[in-house]
């Protein structure tokens, strides 16, 4: 470590204290940074494929099975939509800068707000259950996932939709609002040959019963 | 204008992926022979690699390139390496071999009247990057059994094969 400091003098860090959180020498971190710099800034997409691919082999590698794994991914994005809430809310204009108080509110929000800037583009659709025994689940439909673009599932792991990670943000998003939801990520699409969208995806957002309950009271109010 | 069959060869000699696109092209050989054909080709291409020698630089012209080159000793500059076995010909196809800085070897059968096939390969190589590298169950120097891959690889060949 100590000959590659030598090596660049500048921006290197003068606590050399070993571990832990280091410091630029002017002493500006990310917090320092306004929350609108990065708004526009665009990202890698193959840097994020390949991190996104180590992720998954770092999570197989601890796993005794496919649903373990899903709830693996799912708990790394969890904390991103926590935190993705915050940030998006902030962005907006001041009047609309609460969060979604209803259901379709969130949802919109989801669709449309963290889509856009996690993905560049809108989901392409949002539908609600049309069975009547569960009118707790709502569906995210996205036709290509981004983080799936180059993933190829193995056939004997075919239930497997590494969009876990996208459900686990949009779960972290639905609690951080404070509309408490179990979300997971289905396949639907490949079935047949020659299919215009292989790799459609459906993030089904199951709401716990407390929030329909209250979404119920708020209705009649 | 036609593309045959693909094959890709890793760094070992074994063979990875091997898929034929044009019925009646090629006449259809055993998966063994597929086995064959690609260690046989490893063996001859690290051959044929060895035996154009490499041309020499001066040593005093070396020296003065890599200060003013590189701009520090241990920097030296290498001549490059020799490329080995690129294409075989026969009456009937032709065997363009592209190989990558790490040694897989991709093998594109084609018509002998077929045009770009360097740019055609250069490509598959793109999609081999992207949809296998980049694809968390691929182990390294194993077989390719990526459907991305697959289908990709499939559109692109139709697409040239139909023009």
């Amino acid at each position: 470590m100590a000959h590659l400091a030598t090596g660049k003098p500048v921006g290197g860090s003068k606590e050399q204290s070993g571990g832990g959180l280091r410091y630029p020498t002017n002493g500006k971190t990310i917090y320092h940074r306004p929350l609108n710099r990065s708004k526009t800034s665009e990202l890698s997409q193959a840097s994020f494929a390949y991190l996104f691919s180590e992720m998954i082999s770092y999570a197989q590698k601890r796993v005794t099975g496919i649903q373990d794994l899903e709830k693996r991914l799912n708990l790394q994005g969890h904390p991103i939509g926590l935190k993705l809430l915050d940030l998006l809310l902030i962005r907006e204009p001041a009047r609309t800068q609460a969060r979604p108080l209803n259901i379709i509110a969130l949802l919109h929000f989801i669709k449309i707000n963290i889509w856009q800037h996690l993905f560049g583009r809108q989901a392409d659709r949002l539908e609600k259950s049309s069975n009547p025994d569960t009118p707790d689940e709502y569906m995210i439909i996205d036709n290509e996932p981004l983080v799936n673009a180059y993933v190829s599932v193995p056939r004997e792991m075919s239930q497997l939709n590494c969009a876990a990670f996208v459900a686990g943000i949009i779960e972290g998003v639905c609690d951080g609002a404070a509309f408490p939801a179990r979300v997971t990520a289905h396949s639907v699409g490949g079935k047949e040959e020659g299919e215009m969208w292989p790799g459609k995806t459906v993030f089904l957002v199951k709401f716990q019963p407390e929030v329909l309950e209250r979404e119920a009271l708020i209705g009649k109010g | 204008m036609t593309i045959f069959a693909l094959i890709i060869i890793n760094k070992a000699g074994g063979l990875i992926y091997n898929k034929t696109f044009h019925e009646g092209g090629l006449n259809k050989i055993s998966t063994n022979d597929y086995l064959v054909l690609a260690g046989t080709f490893h063996g001859v291409h690290a051959i044929t690699t060895r035996l154009n020698p490499v041309k020499n630089f001066p040593a005093a012209d070396r020296a003065s390139a890599s200060t003013a080159v590189a701009g520090g000793p241990g920097m030296l500059t290498r001549p490059e390496p020799s490329s080995g076995l690129e294409v075989l010909e026969s009456e009937n196809f032709r065997l363009q071999c592209f190989n990558t800085m790490t040694g897989t070897k991709f093998l594109l059968f084609t018509d002998t009247t077929q045009a770009n096939v360097d740019v055609t390969i250069r490509r598959i190589y793109e999609m081999y990057a992207d949809y296998v590298m980049k694809n968390p169950f691929y182990q390294l120097e194993m077989p390719v059994r990526c459907d991305m891959f697959d289908r990709k690889l499939s559109s692109y060949i139709r697409e040239i094969n139909n023009r």
